[in-house]
């Protein structure tokens, strides 16, 4: 970078000071003074800080609840992000060489992304009832009339696919999004491309194994980033589904309930901070990743 | 972008586009469900029904929505609305001075307002709350409209950002050489060209904005709870029978709109989306 004199960059600087501060403060001041409480004694609200060296963070791991928190995260960012993922790309698949009426699909392929989880999530909790046969409703009704009946389950309430159920709203949700950042991809790989490979005797379908989706990793690399930060956070799509339950319990719900319920802030901010590791391992190498391959370019 | 003419053979053609429609089908049955059923007297609606259609169209559902909903609304739209206009501003002049006029350090800088993008928001939620009472705006509009905005200072100077790289430098240094200062470079060059760029982030920030659940949650009171929290109390497991031709009704109303928003400048949105992946 060059460095022009003060007198050149100090006005930028000031005009960028209010957002420097606003950053400083909200963001990096307030992590850190959430790891303060983490790393404290406060488990009601009147009691002093005081510090007990980090046994919030292991003691968080014999609460019956904890481990099994992690466990659905775990599945459902495994599930959502492959799902919406595949899904997405799949779509952009069927577009990329152009469609009658592209436009109105890619329309409805992506307006769930302008709605709520809180609003959605009042119609995908009748959809995914898991009422048994005789008084079915939802999927489970649909699937029994149109004689389908043994794909009807418990959805979300499955004990052990219950997450995966879950992911579906957010599914629907993100596959539009993916669509439209692989179908962007897809067309800017340049036309002489594939028509080199195909030259070369390659069938269409190698032409994008080999060609077009290895030119699609960073746009691969993002929508994963994107999608499976969204997912270690989800929060609104479990609380208007299925509420604080504990088949459903994630870090982000547990968060709100040892604050709000169980009056607990040194255990909320102590899984807020292991929410935050695990965000924070997975962006911040494609943060310095990103900015970094923009300068050398 | 620009849709290339449909090339392949026809029976290609139209297993695609089968394929596509069969999905348009499934994307659209949440809001079949949704919007039958708000249109159902209280006697039909009920899960047992919910894929026939009205027998009677009625639109009491509709209208005690609006009537429990309308407080909840009108906080929406105060913090949506003045939110997503306070963050265009700061996100513009951010922007600016991070593409032209760069300070030692200014990468790191942005790096670092970046992560602040992604983190999860309750790792900052209890001191959150302790600040804002501090700043005696807790539980006040304006309190979620300062979080909502300082929160919204990544995405919205990173949209900028991105944009402004892509005016010419020379145009810059030309007005400098006039003699133009930074406000003055600013206001006369930058600012005439923005728009597309403003409209990314009011209907980035907006959409943000209205769907928010987590920050009125935990920092909000009833007073200002927004459609999102009102929504779901009136959805929860409440000691009465849920009326659900009224609670289709107002997940409706509560998405309309960010969903005319997104039908009327999609083509904006859609650019918005890109800036979120960085390297759109």
């Amino acid at each position: 970078m060059k460095f022009r004199r003060s007198r050149k960059w100090l006005p930028g600087l000031l005009l960028l000071s209010p957002s420097i501060v606003a950053i400083g403060l909200f963001v990096y001041g307030l992590i850190f003074w959430n790891t303060r409480v983490a790393l404290s004694g406060k488990h009601d609200e009147v009691s002093e800080y005081g510090f007990d060296k980090g046994k919030n963070f292991v003691d968080l791991w014999d609460q019956p609840s904890w481990p099994g928190a992690v466990q659905n995260a775990l599945v459902f960012t495994a599930v959502f992000v492959v799902g919406a993922l595949v899904l997405g790309a799949f779509l952009a698949f069927l577009m990329d060489k152009g469609i009658r009426g592209e436009a109105s699909f890619r329309v409805i392929y992506l307006f769930p992304m302008a709605v709520s989880f809180i609003a959605s999530g009042v119609v995908w909790r009748w959809l995914m009832n898991p009422a048994p046969p005789e008084r079915a409703v939802g999927f489970n009704q649909l699937f029994d009339k149109l004689h389908l009946g043994a794909l009807a389950n418990s959805w979300w309430q499955d004990p052990t696919w219950g997450m995966a159920a879950m992911a579906l709203p957010a599914i629907w949700q993100m596959s539009g999004y993916v669509m439209a950042l692989y179908l962007a991809g897809f067309r800017s790989v340049p036309e002489e491309l594939r028509e080199a490979a195909r030259v070369d005797g390659a069938s269409e379908w190698k032409v994008y194994r080999y060609v077009v989706f290895p030119q699609l990793r960073p746009i691969t690399l993002s929508a994963l980033i994107i999608l499976g930060h969204i997912s270690l956070k989800v929060f609104d799509l479990i609380m208007a589904i299925a509420g604080k339950q504990i088949v459903t319990y994630v870090p982000a719900v547990a968060t709100f309930v040892e604050i709000f319920d169980r009056h607990d802030p040194a255990n909320g901010a102590t899984i807020a901070t292991y929410l935050l590791v695990a965000v924070a391992v997975l962006v911040i190498p494609y943060l310095v990743w990103s900015v970094r391959g923009e300068r050398s370019r | 972008m620009t849709a290339p003419v449909p090339t392949a053979g026809r029976p290609v053609q139209a297993v695609k586009l089968a394929v596509l429609l069969a999905f348009v089908l499934l994307f659209l049955i949440p809001v079949y469900v949704l919007v039958v059923t708000s249109f159902k007297p209280l006697d039909e609606a009920d899960p047992s029904s919910a894929w026939s259609l009205p027998r009677h169209w009625s639109t009491s559902g509709w209208s005690a929505a609006w009537d429990e909903l309308r407080p909840g609304l009108e906080n929406s739209v105060k913090i949506a609305v003045s939110g997503s206009l306070i963050s265009a501003v700061l996100g513009s002049l951010n922007g600016y001075v991070l593409s032209k006029w760069r300070f030692p350090g200014s990468d790191v800088v942005f790096t670092l307002f970046l992560f602040g993008m992604f983190i999860p928001y309750q790792a900052v939620m209890i001191p959150l709350a302790g600040l804002l009472t501090d700043m005696e705006l807790s539980g006040t509009i304006r309190g979620l409209i300062l979080a909502h905005v300082v929160y919204g200072i990544p995405i919205c100077t990173l949209i900028f950002r991105n944009y402004y790289v892509t005016v010419p430098d020379e145009l810059i240094e030309a007005a400098r050489v006039d003699g133009a200062g930074m406000l003055r470079t600013y206001w006369s060059i930058m600012l005439p060209v923005s728009g597309p760029a403003f409209a990314v982030t009011l209907i980035w920030q907006f959409t943000s904005m209205w769907n928010d659940f987590l920050f009125a949650v935990f920092l909000g009171a009833p007073d200002s709870w927004p459609v999102t929290v009102m929504l779901n109390n009136t959805a929860g497991s409440g000691a009465v029978a849920v009326q659900y031709n009224q609670q289709m009704a107002s997940a409706l109303l509560a998405s309309l709109p960010t969903v005319l928003v997104y039908l009327l400048l999609g083509r904006f949105f859609m650019r918005g989306l890109m800036a979120g992946a960085l390297k759109g």
